[in-house]
């Protein structure tokens, strides 16, 4: 489970990966932050951001609040 | 301040070739009638219907009756994919294509499989480049009637290993058609393939004249209303200006295409290396070396695609982007999207023969500041 979630339903992208990086350096290493984002190109933009940066994706789930992608700090 | 237009998107459309122009204001008066007619104008039409043919074929390396014109390179592409299936029915109902093909064939694609028939997606490595493993797997299956790969990615450069994809199709007996719309006119044609098709305003010629060629003894029967022109593979009248001018700039892109190659695979090497080192949080995507010579995409973090298109445009740039905010659609580009790239604040530049070097650099100069300003814009500088 996540520790906590940002909502991004209705932003277009890169604004989902923007939010995400700003939330990034304001939670300790180790928290898992979800990105709830229903644009489609979030699906594409948040593992590739974290590819960029160094961070963990861990995968994108389907649940009943759309699609969500959830993202580990590693540093 | 005004910039002068610098035009970077020949992968959509080049600038038309003198030469195409020139061809096509002779057509206009000389090739107006129907050359399928008897008498004295339609056997002049014929003529350069004929000529045009042969011009085509020889640069293709090809037969002239394997060569039919067609309204589009789209319309040639959705022609080769049903067409190709429906010669093979008896086969199977199975298209194995690349998951980077261009819209038309996947738009062919889904005509296809909305009609009971499956295809099959084979993935692209984060380069772009076609998994051969799994092509080879997905051609083996049973009931495989066709198999669809594009010569070199139309959206990030990357040039497919068709050669390799071919001889695992030849295995198996599976047709291969080939959408060479990006390199038609610029590089050598791959060995190996049964279907091709161009699109003539990719290598200069006018808009609205496609290429589809069938090899002889290729099973490929007409997805069209039966029409006995272009050898039954297209129906309606040929655009024949238009189709005089295709040909007659073909003709000279790939006379100079080598020279052309040459010169622009060196601008496009500059752009990759000074814009992944002078703008900030960029990803320059494709392969770095297995690549068009004319053709180069990068991303830009945090950035709009849309808001980065149109400053450029105010820029005097003209570039194209596989970003979602700038399709119709609002998805991001599948070709990028099979690569699990970046896909926002994306731009692809593509060159062509009046594309000169202080364009390039011009481009090069302006694009760092014009990033950081958007950025500055939306508040993501330090993020």
């Amino acid at each position: 489970m996540p520790d906590e979630v940002i909502d991004c339903r209705g932003q277009r992208c890169p604004l989902p990966v923007i939010a995400a990086a700003r939330r990034m350096p304001e939670v300790s290493v180790g928290t898992v932050v979800r990105v709830l984002a229903d644009d489609p190109a979030a699906a594409v933009d948040i593992p590739a951001w974290c590819r960029m940066r160094g961070q963990e994706f861990l995968g994108s789930v389907n649940g009943p609040e759309g699609p969500a992608y959830d993202v580990r700090r590693t540093h | 301040m005004s910039a002068s237009p610098v035009y970077l998107d020949a992968a959509t459309a080049a600038p038309m070739h003198p030469v195409a122009r020139q061809a096509l204001l002779a057509a206009l008066d000389d090739g107006w009638a129907d050359p399928g007619k008897l008498y004295t104008q339609a056997r002049r039409a014929r003529q350069l219907l004929d000529a045009a043919r042969e011009a085509t074929a020889l640069t293709l390396g090809v037969r002239a009756d394997e060569v039919s014109f067609t309204p589009s390179g789209t319309t040639a592409a959705h022609g080769a994919v049903l067409g190709g299936l429906a010669g093979r029915r008896r086969v199977g109902s199975t298209l194995v294509h690349s998951a980077i093909e261009h819209s038309a064939v996947l738009h062919a694609a889904e005509r296809h499989v909305d009609a009971g028939g499956i295809a099959t997606a084979v993935p692209v490595d984060r380069l772009g480049r076609l998994d051969l493993t799994a092509w080879s797997t997905a051609v083996r299956a049973p009931g495989v009637a066709l198999a669809a790969l594009i010569t070199a990615s139309h959206e990030v450069g990357t040039v497919q290993p068709v050669a390799e994809a071919a001889a695992a199709c030849a295995d198996v007996g599976v047709p291969l058609y080939v959408d060479a719309a990006q390199s038609v006119g610029r590089v050598p044609l791959p060995a190996g393939w049964s279907v091709l098709t161009a699109s003539a305003h990719k290598w200069g010629g006018p808009p609205g004249v496609g290429v589809l060629a069938v090899r002889k003894g290729v099973r490929w029967e007409s997805p069209w209303p039966a029409d006995e022109r272009e050898s039954g593979r297209t129906p309606g009248v040929v655009n024949l200006p238009a189709v005089v001018a295709a040909a007659a700039s073909l003709r000279a892109a790939a006379a100079d295409a080598a020279a052309e190659a040459t010169r622009l695979a060196a601008l496009v090497d500059r752009v990759r290396e000074r814009v992944a080192a002078e703008v900030p949080d960029v990803e320059v995507v494709g392969d770095p070396v297995l690549r068009l010579p004319h053709l180069v995409t990068f991303s830009c973090l945090y950035v709009d695609g849309e808001a980065l298109l149109h400053a450029l445009d105010r820029r005097g740039f003209a570039v194209s982007s596989g970003s979602s905010c700038t399709s119709s659609t609002l998805r991001p580009s599948h070709v990028l999207e099979a690569m699990g790239v970046l896909s926002h604040g994306n731009v692809r530049v593509s060159l062509h023969r009046e594309t000169t070097e202080a364009d390039v650099e011009r481009f090069l100069t302006e694009l760092p500041g014009i990033v950081t300003g958007l950025r500055a814009e939306a508040g993501v500088v330090g993020l």
